[in-house]
């Protein structure tokens, strides 16, 4: 049980490749981190994943559980079992995060069946207690006026909540102060298990120190170049990531 | 002219006091005399005419007694409400009132009751200003046929917390109604009143409203109509809202029905420190046109107004909004904001704003502005990056366009029992 990326290849519509030949396996109950510079293509990838029309995949596939996802709408890819934690969480006016989330459980179920409120709520709010957000942010319209902190713990509270096999996340903790990190992490760290396989996008260790990942790999110009144990997240912190590209051009002109 | 709408009016139960009788034959006189509105009018821009010749309708005719039962059944409203009419082709079917009104003085009754009982003080509000809109023969007519409707009068310092709703229901073919409110809070009063517009079946009808406000210094008047006539009514309402010295109205349409809806709606900002708050939430869809003409008059200093009008619109269905801000030379200080929102959800709908602005004073704030958009993509991909199918996507995020005006209710299970009509009245979109 894994989510398989295959020789992924895709570009911006009508424009420039950005993920080139990229190759990566997530095995259910594994946390895998990315690291990557600016611009590396990161983002992109998690888009792509999940659908995004900006991209289009011009060879590889995506392999959820052995199910080509490629063709799929992103709702259908959501309701295969897949979770995307947006590095900018986007606003939606007038929509309550009460009501987002309970669309996005009933469109889990079949026709005709209803979610019960009670147990909902139940849910949510025992999620929410969890995560240390405050009961207000039920009634508030989707990460509107949320502070960039409040908008990562809200990306995690729908996590927990949809509870998908395959979850990426895109930078969850930038923005976030020590403290929210901490909350944030045990918030991850609580939905670990052999039911879902993570990937984990950070610019910073320090993450990793909270969430400890399987396997890292370096992303660099739309391509996994390098895989190690967690420890490579400390050599990238201490060295940064040229040394990685002079391999990659030494081994290119080999 | 169809005369019978005019014998229809002299059927107004009760005696009637003269002042309104002599009103009534003048205002027939007046609608006879006058031309039917023309596009090259300004108030008439951009509007569809045809749908408007009264000639095709009759004064409604009351309902049998089963049908009658059946939609004070269905007349529910908000809960807890402090009392609902619910008159039926302009017919008073039923009235439930809690008794802690009448102790409190306040006088809340069938129009014709009133224009019997307390006709001096009627007299002293009804109608008095003069159309400012484009809709002098409508209003005439209003005026020759009105016979249902409410009288609210609040009485100084007196606190109506739960809200007091009117249904107004529409039923047969070519029937035409004329349905009117009118409230009066005294100094320091405040009440929050709800009138509901709703049809049986979806023939072919005409409504033609008037509801007028008069907001006491110091006092707080809320008001709610629901617009959900059949799809094939033509409607027509008309709104004065009277604010004066440090009172504060907040005006609220949620227009969903009608094949043609008109509405005008003038706030007079009329005492220092007045403040007012006129929204509007529509849903258009298939043919429907959805006409908007407002507005804000600053007639003293220190006077406030805020204005949201947006708009969804789906399938060919058009809106107007056209909304002048007049800032009188005494009204110096005037904070007055405008702003309209469209969002189109087909390429066949057609949105049209007319933003106005005519400022004779001086510190004066002022802003008005309207933007025309679709569904954003990003809010899109984020939705169905929860499962939620694009369907069902945009339905919410059109939900949370049109919510954003209902948010501004500050009365909690009120705007939810709105919030629920805007739900369903969105379902199959
Ligand atoms: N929709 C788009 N249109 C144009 N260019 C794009 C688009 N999406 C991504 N790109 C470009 O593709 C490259 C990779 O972007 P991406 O956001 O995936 O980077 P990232 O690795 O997530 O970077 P960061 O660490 O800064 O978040 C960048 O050069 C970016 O400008
Ligand atoms: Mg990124």
């Amino acid at each position: 049980m894994s989510l398989v990326i295959h020789n992924l290849h895709a570009r911006v519509v009508g424009g420039q490749e950005i993920l080139r030949g990229l190759n990566l396996e997530i095995q259910k109950g594994r946390v895998h981190a990315i690291m990557g510079p600016n611009g590396s293509g990161k983002s992109t990838l998690s888009k792509v994943i999940s659908g995004h029309p900006d991209y289009e995949v011009t060879a590889g596939e995506v392999l959820l559980d052995g199910v080509n996802i490629l063709g799929l709408e992103p709702d259908a890819r959501a309701r295969a079992g897949l979770f995307l934690a947006f590095q900018y969480p986007v606003e939606i006016p007038g929509v309550s995060n009460a009501n987002f989330i309970r669309a996005a459980l009933q469109a889990r179920l079949g026709e005709g069946e209803e979610l019960d409120a009670v147990d909902y709520y139940g849910d949510l709010y025992k999620e929410m207690d969890k995560l240390e957000i405050p009961r207000a942010f039920t009634a508030r319209s989707v990460n509107e006026g949320f502070s960039g902190g409040e908008k990562k713990r809200n990306e995690v509270l729908q996590m927990a909540m949809l509870k998908p096999s395959y979850a990426i996340l895109d930078e969850t903790d930038s923005g976030l102060d020590i403290d929210a990190l901490k909350i944030v992490a045990a918030g991850v760290n609580a939905q670990r298990g052999p039911g879902i396989g993570m990937l984990v996008i950070t610019h910073y260790q320090r993450l990793l120190d909270y969430i400890t990942p399987d396997v890292v790999h370096v992303l660099v110009g739309g391509r996994i170049v390098h895989t190690a144990g967690p420890e490579l997240a400390y050599e990238l912190e201490a060295k940064g990531y040229d040394w990685i590209r002079e391999e990659l051009a030494e081994s290119a002109s080999a | 002219m169809s005369d019978s709408l005019l014998l229809e009016a002299a059927a107004i139960p009760g005696t009637l006091p003269e002042w309104f009788r002599n009103a009534q034959s003048q205002a027939a006189a007046r609608f006879d005399s006058l031309p039917m509105p023309s596009r090259r009018d300004e108030f008439w821009r951009f509007s569809n005419l045809k749908a408007l010749d009264p000639q095709d309708f009759t004064p409604a005719r009351p309902v049998a007694d089963e049908v009658a039962q059946e939609l004070v059944a269905q007349s529910a409203g908000v809960a807890a409400a402090a009392g609902t009419f619910v008159f039926a082709n302009d017919h008073l079917i039923s009235r439930t009132n809690s008794s802690a009104l009448a102790a409190q003085g306040v006088l809340w009754m069938p129009i014709s009751e009133a224009l019997e009982n307390h006709a001096g003080l009627v007299e002293k509000y009804f109608m008095r200003s003069e159309p400012a809109l484009g809709s002098s023969k409508h209003l005439a007519l209003h005026l020759a046929s009105v016979r249902a409707g409410t009288f609210l009068y609040v009485p100084k310092g007196v606190h109506i917390e739960a809200p007091l709703q009117t249904f107004h229901w529409l039923a047969g073919s070519g029937q035409a109604v004329f349905p009117h409110t009118l409230i009066v809070a005294e100094e320091c009063s405040s009440v929050t009143v709800v009138d509901w517009f709703k049809s049986t079946g979806d023939a072919r009808n005409m409504a033609c409203g008037v509801n007028d406000l008069h907001v006491g210094p110091n006092a707080k008047v809320h008001y709610i109509s629901v617009q959900d006539w059949s799809r094939q009514t033509v409607s027509l309402n008309s709104n004065v809202t009277e604010v004066a010295q440090g009172a504060s109205a907040l005006h609220l349409g949620l227009h969903l029905g009608g094949v043609f809806s008109r509405s005008e709606s003038v706030s007079r900002l009329n005492g220092a420190g007045a403040r007012c708050e006129m929204l509007a939430a529509t849903v258009a869809d298939h043919a429907q046109e959805f006409d908007q003409r407002t507005l804000q008059e600053h007639v003293s200093p220190d006077t406030y107004s805020d204005l949201l009008y947006k708009n969804a619109l789906y399938d060919q269905s058009k809106t107007i909004v056209s909304g002048l801000i007049r800032v009188e030379p005494e009204a110096h200080r005037t904070d007055a904001y405008q702003k309209v929102r469209n969002l189109i959800l087909s390429p066949d709908a057609e949105a049209n704003s007319l933003p106005g602005l005519e400022i004779l004073a001086d510190q004066v704030k002022c802003s008005h502005g309207a933007t025309t958009g679709e569904i954003d993509a990003e809010e899109l991909f984020y939705m169905q990056a929860r499962g939620i199918s694009a369907r069902d996507a945009y339905r919410l995020i059109t939900y949370g366009f049109l919510n954003e005006v209902l948010e501004r209710l500050p009365e909690a299970t009120l705007r939810e029992t709105l919030q629920s009509a805007l739900r369903n009245r969105l379902q199959g979109h």
